[in-house]
């Protein structure tokens, strides 16, 4: 047993101390941490990480409604969907400003109303909170939407009326596993755990549904299955990654937008892509989640973007939760100090 | 960069320089950027067991500390009535946490571990401690209803002395009951909830006082009840304040405890924490207005828990409350030197 990574009986569960958070959590001679690098740039929205992922980890279906978000259909990642590939449609030309484009005209083609309606659609997916209805105004107010895409190729009108520069911005999104993670150091049960890879893992015969984690995740990725009554979510593929395999859905993305690896690669890979694409006239395009000095310690699963973080449906600057724990339980010793003390002060303050 | 470009994102930036022009808002032009307008967020799964539980777990902690007093100061009345509703509370908080679980039957897999970074953890020890010995506070209160002889005799002669030791402990750990909850709620990355960490504590600690007080004002004649007064008085006292601080200083993220469903909530409770604290000093000499004052007390705690309860699920709803203070975050780490 002793060259196989292993855990003490009783590990420390914080995550709070980060370096490496599988040493961090007990684990004695862990593997490099493994992770993923999604480089959103490459990615043709083919969805077969969805897939991938349905298929090899036996997740059910995730409801069929359409949801009048340009290609998205899927929504966000729930308990039933571990990748979501989001689609965002921009009236602006990706990269080399408009040169190409330039002198043809320009149409009025983002929908405000159709960007309000599509705000409005929720689905079934036998999750809870699931796939939520947004917030129609703010949809609107992001008049970067041309409602739902015709069969053809933006702009091929048969005229140069309607015309507009367009690009879709694609992204796979996943659990971050996240050095700090707030769904693991919130979980009274002890289900969610941290795994030699340094990933975060829920033990399906432990969690009791007790939904904390789901409240506590800064990316809103944890869900629960209704049926079922337990949360669910990425893992990593921890049982391929076990027997040396790649996740099933970095295996089927055919343009190799999600790379697995160990996270020192990937970030030495990450960092060289940005550059390149920024030489190449993409000064748009940043990394996200890469940083060990950020809110959570840093991802376990990063991006490479082209847009804000919120944009795609990302918190712009997430912070794990229990960062704040020790100052909260220290107001709230104060606060039981001042009701013991009303409590006495009540009694023996008068006659009566 | 080509400046003839649609910037990427500018209605970020055009939100930002209006800010760096100088108007320094305490709540920031709603304007961000979204996916959709769908919340970033998942919401809490919470149902309304847990709001009611806040409420139930908070009186429960109240009507322990009111029994101790009394228990100590030799007033019975105020004694029973305190650790007959601590138990009634606690018995129906157990119920509620376990009927909340996705897995009722799992509810046990919480004694698994004890972890100080889960606020549910700590409170599942914390009920653990203290729902026994405030069950067998309770219970000794049957004593001088036990024949005086045979064995059951004996057992009539044991329960008192049980029971004092039973509700002081009780009352030491109901403080400590009535407060974890408010962690609970901020240990998230509920928006509205998580920044109100270090004022929620407080409205929780007085609420749970003012509705133990208000047990006391109901149950017991007007002349044992002014321990009770002064509990309510005080009681209200810091749940008033704290909920003014929340409402008032989190900019943008007090706006859910004001607003909409939350906000009517929040506001019935003060108007009724008013009323009752008025009520059971005016009416001190009326048993009637005292009883009514003290029912008017568990109301106010019963809507102050689920106004702060709808509030937060309202934050977690509406990706603004999300993406707005978080980039007001990311410009102030810009504007530091040498950030
Ligand atoms: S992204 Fe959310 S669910 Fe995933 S590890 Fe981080 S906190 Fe947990
Ligand atoms: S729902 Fe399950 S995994 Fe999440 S915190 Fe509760 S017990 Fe842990």
């Amino acid at each position: 047993m002793a060259d196989r990574p292993h855990r003490p009986a009783a590990p420390p569960q914080s995550s709070l101390s980060a370096a490496d958070p599988a040493t961090a959590a007990g684990w004695v001679d862990a593997p490099p941490r493994m992770g993923f690098f999604t480089d959103t740039s490459v990615c043709i929205g083919c969805k077969a990480c969805e897939v991938a992922c349905k298929e090899w980890n036996g997740v059910p279906t995730s409801g069929l409604d359409l949801l009048g978000m340009s290609y998205d259909n899927t929504g966000a990642l729930t308990a039933n969907s571990w990748r979501h590939v989001a689609f965002v449609e921009q009236p602006r030309p990706a990269g080399h400003g408009t040169a190409s484009f330039a002198g043809n005209p320009t149409g009025d083609s983002a929908s405000a109303a159709s960007a309000a309606r599509s705000a409005g659609t929720a689905k079934p997916t036998g999750t809870e909170p699931g796939v939520l209805a947004g917030e129609p105004q703010a949809a609107a107010r992001t008049t970067e939407f041309l409602g739902m895409p015709a069969a053809g190729p933006p702009g091929r009108t048969g005229s140069a009326e309607g015309r507009s520069d367009f690009r879709w911005l694609m992204m796979s999104d996943v659990c971050k596993h996240c050095t700090r993670a707030g769904c693991l150091d919130v979980c009274p049960t002890g289900a969610l755990f941290r795994t030699e890879f340094g990933t975060v893992v829920v033990q399906e015969d432990i969690c009791n549904g007790c939904g904390y984690c789901v409240s506590a995740c800064p990316y809103g990725v944890i869900d629960r299955r209704v049926d079922d009554g337990r949360v669910w979510k990425c893992t990593l593929c921890y049982d391929r990654i076990g027997a040396g395999l790649t996740p099933a859905c970095a295996q089927a993305c055919p343009t190799e937008s999600i790379q697995y690896g160990p996270l020192d690669e990937l970030r030495e890979r990450a960092a060289e892509r940005v550059a390149t694409l920024r030489e190449r006239g993409e000064p748009q395009a940043r990394l996200y989640g890469h940083d060990p000095h950020d809110g959570v310690g840093g991802d376990g699963a990063f991006f490479l973007l082209l847009d804000e973080p919120e944009v795609y449906g990302l918190p712009p600057d997430p912070q794990v939760t229990t960062r704040d724990l020790p100052a909260m339980w220290r107001r709230a010793g104060l606060a039981a100090l001042a009701m013991t003390a009303v409590a006495v002060g009540a009694f023996l303050g008068g006659r009566r | 960069m080509n400046a003839d470009r649609p910037a990427v994102g500018d209605r970020f930036r055009r939100f930002r320089a209006g800010r760096r022009a100088g108007e320094e808002l305490a709540v920031p032009p709603a304007e961000f950027t979204s996916y959709y307008g769908r919340p970033i967020l998942k919401p809490p799964v919470w149902t309304w067991e847990i709001a009611a539980y806040l409420f139930t777990g908070g009186l429960a902690a109240g009507s322990s500390l009111l029994a101790a007093g009394g228990q100590l100061t030799g007033r019975a009345e105020v004694r029973r009535a305190g650790r007959v509703a601590a138990l009634a509370a606690v018995t129906a908080s157990a119920g509620l946490l376990v009927k909340d679980l996705g897995r009722p039957e799992r509810f046990h897999h919480m004694l698994r571990v004890a972890k100080p970074t889960s606020p549910m953890s700590v409170g599942t020890w914390i009920l653990t401690a203290y729902g026994p010995a405030a069950g067998l506070a309770a219970i000794a209160e049957v004593a001088p209803l036990l024949p005086t002889r045979g064995p059951l005799g004996l057992v009539r002669r044991a329960l008192p002395p049980v029971g004092r030791v039973a509700g002081l402990a009780a009352a030491l750990t109901a403080p400590a009951l009535g407060t974890y909850t408010a962690v609970l709620l901020a240990d998230t990355a509920v928006p509205s909830w998580h920044e109100a960490y270090a004022d929620l504590p407080f409205v929780f600690a007085g609420s749970a006082l003012a509705s133990g007080a208000g047990v006391g004002l109901l149950a017991v004649p007007p002349a044992q009840a002014g321990p009770a007064r002064r509990m309510a008085l005080a009681g209200a006292g810091l749940e008033l304040v704290g909920a003014h601080r929340v409402e008032n200083r989190l900019g943008l993220l007090g706006e859910p405890y004001r607003t909409g469903r939350p906000g009517r909530l929040l506001r019935a409770g003060r108007t009724l924490t008013v009323a009752g604290v008025a009520g059971a000093v005016l009416g001190r000499r009326s048993r009637l207005v005292s009883a009514v004052s003290g029912a008017a007390l568990l109301a106010a705690s019963v809507a102050t828990r689920f106004g702060v309860f709808h509030a937060g699920v309202a934050s977690a709803r509406d990706p603004k409350y999300t993406v707005v203070p978080q980039r007001a975050r990311l410009d102030r780490r810009a504007a530091e030197p040498g950030g």
